[in-house]
């Protein structure tokens, strides 16, 4: 895929965060009714690192990325998002929290009733920004996921890659600091993968976002950790071997409810765990 | 597929209808609060507006008219009995104004609005797109419930003021084209029989079905689980709660004001 070049203004670096990491899930656990999803999950997500998690359907993933932007409370734990403790925050609090997380759903949840301007700029228009501002802003990011000419189309009418890449589009229109990916490559074919895998690579190198990516699809997060994206050729281009990319990329793998394994590309092809090889053979 | 048959405690029953009681309550009140809080979206509550008032003027058009003749030529022959045919009138205006006017209209609307709100934002619930919403900064309630409530409130009323003139229109054609009733004097009856008392009951009710009709749409809406079923269940649950629930508030609030205006 090419990629045009550059959209969006600057990189999502303006924050009043000070902490050292962008997410802190410490010891935090979910159950509904009697079945435990989450029990005791801890990890870090650095500021700029991209954490790819993986479990079987059903381990809790996207219940993890509701938990990271305040949309499900746990029963027990800490959450810490840009520095600021979600748990103990209000809804109302949370809104404001929310306007600096981006998250890209499973099935996109663009608004059905609205057009793809709309949907995109969704956000701006709460925040009353002049409709000029609005309009140029919508067309960079369009231009970002390739999909300028769907702006006064329904969402009806897009293919489901297509959505993905508007559903990205609303998610990085704010320049937020932290976006959090659920499966955006699932169900899609392998070329619209690679396209959605190029946009989120792009978006991490380019404007260094962190990211919580979640995705069934282990090449996904392998094609992240061994390439890079340049800005010249506008497309992604292999990490020379032997070299570790600039751009963090670690793993999370979930299993029975808790975390199994936590760490880079390098350690997880080095792991020993039996369920871990199984898992990335 | 075998059958499995599961009982349920009517403990259990009891606990989830205070738990449905209090969600409806907080939903409600959260909803109204909201009137006072910024931002108002007066843009979404004008287009909620539009689709609750002008669409349902069709209905309450035909409605009205078709309650009013009916009112009078039930009655007619009754009157006739008794040579009291010039009553038809009166009994029109009263039972339009006070009772069937705001019924009739509510119980459209409900039937209209409340399966439409419940469906629309089922629908969004199941496709995530509440939570897309909570996730962009939005507070759902704000932006969907509260436009809704004071479109329906709002709308109710004019459109039972609709019902009302159309029902004395009905019981005009019937009294006059089939009774031979002069007209001069159905209306003037029509007129001089209403006091204080009857406009104000007829006119307070819509903007608490207008509540009622909302509220309820909304929360098995914003309640629905269980997919594409569960939406059709909620549109379902809220025509059948909205309806009797206006049912039985408009006994008790016509039993109160008859009770605040010294009548028995």
């Amino acid at each position: 895929m090419s990629t045009p070049t550059l959209p969006i203004e600057q990189p999502s670096a303006a924050t009043g965060d000070h902490s050292a990491f962008a997410i802190e899930f410490d010891n935090v656990s979910i159950a509904f009714d009697e079945k435990v999803v989450l029990d005791g999950i801890s990890f870090n997500l650095h500021h700029g690192e991209t954490k790819a998690l993986f479990g079987v359907a059903g381990s809790g993933k996207s219940i993890l990325l509701k938990l990271a932007i305040g949309l499900l409370r746990p029963d027990s734990g800490r959450i810490t998002v840009l520095g600021e403790e979600i748990t103990s925050m209000t809804e109302r609090q949370l809104f404001d929290l929310r306007r600096r997380v981006g998250i890209v759903f499973q099935e996109s949840a663009l608004f059905d009733s609205l057009k793809v301007w709309e949907n995109v700029s969704f956000r701006l228009m709460e925040e009353k920004i002049p409709f000029d501002e609005i309009e140029r802003r919508v067309h960079e990011a369009l231009r970002f996921v390739e999909l300028e000419r769907t702006y006064d189309m329904f969402p009806s009418e897009l293919s489901g890659g297509m959505r993905r890449r508007v559903a990205i589009a609303r998610a990085i229109i704010t320049q937020p600091e932290v976006i959090l990916y659920d499966s955006p490559t699932g169900g899609l074919d392998p070329v619209t993968a690679n396209n959605i895998v190029e946009l989120i690579m792009k978006q991490r190198d380019v404007y260094k976002t962190s990211a919580l990516l979640v995705t069934h699809r282990l090449q996904d997060a392998f094609t992240m950790a061994t390439h890079e994206f340049d800005p010249k050729k506008n497309q992604m281009v292999p990490i020379p071997k032997g070299q570790r990319g600039e751009v963090p990329m670690s793993f999370l793998i979930l299993r029975d409810a808790k975390v199994i394994f936590d760490g880079d590309a390098h350690e997880l092809a080095a792991s020993r765990d039996e369920y871990i090889r199984e898992y990335i053979s | 597929m075998a059958l499995e048959l599961e009982l349920i405690s009517p403990f259990e029953v009891a606990k989830d209808f205070a738990l449905s009681v209090q969600e409806y309550t907080l939903l409600s009140a959260q909803s109204v609060a909201n009137f006072f809080r910024r931002p108002l979206y007066m843009g979404d509550m004008l287009q909620q507006a539009d689709l609750i008032g002008f669409g349902s003027l069709p209905i309450v058009i035909l409605t009205g008219l078709s309650v009013g003749a009916l009112l009078a030529l039930n009655s007619a022959s009754t009157l006739q009995r008794f040579g009291g045919i010039t009553l038809i009138g009166q009994l029109v205006s009263l039972g339009m104004v006070t009772e069937l006017g705001p019924l009739i209209t509510g119980l459209m609307v409900a039937g209209r609005n409340a399966s439409g709100m419940a469906s629309e934002l089922g629908s969004m619930i199941v496709t995530e797109q509440i939570d897309a919403m909570r996730a962009l900064g939005t507070d759902p309630t704000k932006k969907l419930v509260t436009p809704r409530i004071g479109a329906t409130a709002f709308m109710l009323f004019f459109l039972t003021i609709i019902a009302d003139l159309l029902g004395w229109a009905g019981g005009w054609a019937v009294a006059h084209f089939l009774f031979g009733l002069d007209s001069n004097q159905y209306w003037t009856s029509a007129w001089q029989i209403l006091v204080f008392r009857d406009v104000f009951t007829g006119l307070i009710k819509p903007f608490l079905f207008g509540f009622i009709i909302s509220t309820v749409g909304c929360y098995y809406g914003m309640s629905t689980r269980g997919g594409t079923q569960g939406v059709g269940r909620s549109t379902t649950q809220a025509v059948v709660a909205s309806s009797v629930l206006i049912l039985i508030t408009d006994f008790f609030v016509t039993k109160l004001i008859f009770a605040v205006f010294g009548v028995r």
